[in-house]
């Protein structure tokens, strides 16, 4: 299958605030699209007490992700359970879209080592810290997967700093060779901490990575849920299809900190801020939906409270873990642990007495 | 038995194991149709498929990164990295994932991948083909790491490390590849990580060695007419058979330890360390290494002033009995 140049539009469903140019998804219907709005509040509203929950001092330094909801439930909504996600930090609490308790995600930020899941359990690969390093794990994965000759596609989150990485490439490129049914979600938010996207690629878009894979380049708007949705439902497609993986640039701004040990105000235009947030994409879908509809207060109220009384109920029971016993320092390394663990062991617990 | 080289033996281990294990693969470059730049997997694409000796873009990080996948998809992968030194670019892959991705499940999942690789000096190789690598895969936590010497060990260790649950880092002595010979068991034969091989036993003098410098240090304990030398072949060093070390070091009192890597915090001063700790009251003089030195592998035409020989161990054994 040839590859086309990769597209410099961005592709959009969601129309503007008077509702010009709203589109329409095949196969979404009102459950579906009520489905995604939970998702969307439920990520939001994690966000946002997270932040508190730092300020409170109960979680630790914590990658912020407002205004990135909409591509992480518009991509998780297209995936079937199957399907396998690799998250990045930004998308810590993805896990939540497959039914993984919030106090697991915020205990993953306490330090704690409840946070540890099995990815096996969502299909959720843990959370990777280092840039782009988690490419290749999502391609061997996906390639993994055909081999076996099982149907199941992977998703690898990834920022737009995360392109310059040689890791990034050697996935993409493997992906690529060996037909894996990947999606390479680029969340392009235009900044990798303080440096901004032209100086981390002379590239006009990031989309136009993928032709040099020979892959196809998509762009959406990434604050627009449904585009989101359906870019990635096509992409999944593809890969299910055998034609190998995608690169999706979803384009936003990234409207708070890098995580809460950064302040922006340095380096960042803060009335781009203000005008970006005004467009924010949980506020976007919400205008969509009353538009059509299907959306009314008292829904938006009973979700929302749904949502906070999830956090409520996750952070109680997130600061409801018991210590650790310090044996857990050399448990879980090795399947088989070396002797010296055992002895190692023994002397801590002599030195604490 | 049969008459095998190093590299012969391990060839014929990884075809036992693929046929036993549906699940293990290879990957890595030029290991599929060239059946790698040694031939160690020659005739596995030929036999198993494509799929299952896969020859991967040049991409170090990546292949050992798309291990880590596909040990997620149920796979046991064996990465091959085609040189000691051009596998700097996997250290990324496995100190920030692949030693650490089973802790940070809780347990939940097992990465059972191998890497292996030719490693050291002494074959007149162009720059970046002659390293010891060892210490940085030691150092990293929740890696296993083993170095054969003969062919039988290079084929049962090449096994164990493939049926072993945890990532295991095979470095193979290609200076020995194909000029040491020996006797290797036909079939399944599996040599257990974690024991040493007492290579030739002795009294007055042990030397430890691993790999390539094994049998370096046979040739010095059969010259010494009037010393009787002992041969501790650690051949996993992580874990390590500390009771074979400390049990060496009591019988003879006198311990010299022998690595081609450079010296700083080579793993011949783990060793030493582990004596100090543990042996000081069975020595009879301090524990000496005989190491490369702290400078670039050199060109090949004075590499051999570099390498730990005969003469530089035999120095070392003579100044120990002279303490």
């Amino acid at each position: 299958m040839a590859v086309l140049p990769a597209e410099r539009d961005l592709r959009r469903v969601i129309g503007d605030a008077d509702g010009t140019g709203d589109r329409e998804v095949d196969g979404l219907g009102e459950q579906e699209l009520l489905e995604l709005y939970r998702s969307m509040v439920l990520l939001r509203t994690y966000d946002e007490r997270s932040l508190v929950y730092h300020r409170q001092g109960r979680i630790g330094t914590y990658a912020i992700f407002w205004n990135h909801e909409a591509m992480q439930a518009g991509v998780v909504h297209a995936l079937d359970d199957e399907d396998w996600i690799f998250p990045s930090y930004r998308e810590s609490a993805i896990g939540l879209l497959r039914g993984m308790p919030p106090a697991t995600v915020l205990s993953w930020w306490r330090g704690h080592p409840a946070g540890w899941w099995n990815p096996e359990d969502y299909n959720v690969a843990s959370i990777s810290v280092p840039i782009a390093t988690h490419v290749p794990h999502a391609a061997g994965l996906a390639w993994g997967k055909k081999l076996k000759g099982e149907r199941a596609c992977a998703v690898a989150f990834f920022g737009d700093g995360a392109t310059s990485e040689g890791s990034f490439h050697e996935g993409a490129n493997l992906a690529a060779v060996t037909g894996a049914p990947l999606l390479l979600l680029c969340n392009n938010n235009q900044w990798a901490i303080s440096t901004p996207l032209e100086a981390q690629t002379h590239a006009e878009t990031l989309a136009d990575k993928a032709i040099g894979y020979g892959m196809p380049g998509v762009r959406v708007d990434g604050t627009d849920v449904l585009a989101c949705y359906e870019a990635a439902r096509e992409a999944v497609a593809r890969g299910r299809a055998g034609d190998g993986p995608t690169f999706i640039e979803a384009l936003s701004y990234r409207t708070a900190p890098h995580a809460t040990a950064d302040d922006p105000r340095a380096y960042i235009d803060l009335e781009r801020v203000e005008e970006e947030r005004k467009r924010e994409c949980v506020g976007r879908f919400e205008g969509y939906l009353r538009r059509a509809g299907i959306l009314h207060d008292d829904l938006v109220d009973s979700i929302r409270t749904e949502a906070a009384e999830a956090l409520r109920a996750g952070i109680a029971a997130a600061e409801a873990e018991p210590l650790a016993d310090v044996s857990l320092l050399f448990e879980h390394a090795y399947v088989d642990p070396p002797a010296s663990f055992g002895s190692d062991l023994a002397e801590l617990r002599r030195t604490l007495g | 038995m049969a008459e095998l080289s190093i590299v012969e033996a391990i060839n014929d281990a990884f075809h036992v194991e693929l046929e036993r294990d549906p699940s293990v693969m290879v990957l890595g470059e030029d290991v599929g149709r060239a059946g790698g730049v040694f031939r160690a997997t020659a005739g596995l694409r030929d036999k198993f498929g494509p799929d299952r000796c896969f020859d991967t873009p040049l991409a170090e990080a990546g292949i050992l990164g798309s291990a880590v996948g596909l040990c997620m998809a149920g796979w046991r992968p064996v990465c091959e990295m085609q040189y000691d030194a051009f596998s700097y670019p996997c250290l990324d892959q496995l100190i920030t994932h692949v030693g650490r991705y089973r802790w940070r499940t809780g347990g939940k999942m097992a990465f059972p991948l191998v890497v292996r690789m030719p490693y050291g000096g002494g074959v007149r190789a162009p720059e970046l083909h002659d390293d010891s690598p060892e210490t940085y895969y030691v150092h990293t936590p929740g890696v296993k790491v083993a170095i054969p010497s003969t062919p039988s060990d290079a084929k049962g260790i090449l096994a164990a490390a493939i049926r072993d649950p945890d990532p295991v880092v095979v470095l193979e002595p290609k200076l020995h590849y194909r000029t040491l010979k020996g006797e290797v068991p036909e079939g399944e034969h599996v040599v257990p990580l974690g024991k040493a091989r007492l290579a030739r036993e002795g009294d007055d003098v042990t030397l430890v060695a691993y790999g390539s410098m094994v049998p370096l240090c046979e040739r010095v304990a059969a010259a010494l007419e009037d010393v009787s030398v002992e041969v501790l072949d650690i051949r996993t060093l992580k874990p390590l058979d500390e009771d074979a070390l400390l049990a060496s070091a009591a019988k003879t009192g006198r311990v010299v330890i022998v690595q081609e890597a450079p010296r700083v915090c080579g793993f011949a001063a783990e060793l030493a360390a582990i004596l100090a700790e543990k042996a000081i009251l069975d020595l009879r003089g301090p524990v000496l290494r005989v190491t490369g030195y702290d400078v670039p592998y050199p060109y090949w035409q004075i590499e051999d002033a570099y390498m730990p020989s005969v003469e530089r161990v035999t120095a070392a054994v003579r100044k120990l009995l002279d303490f």
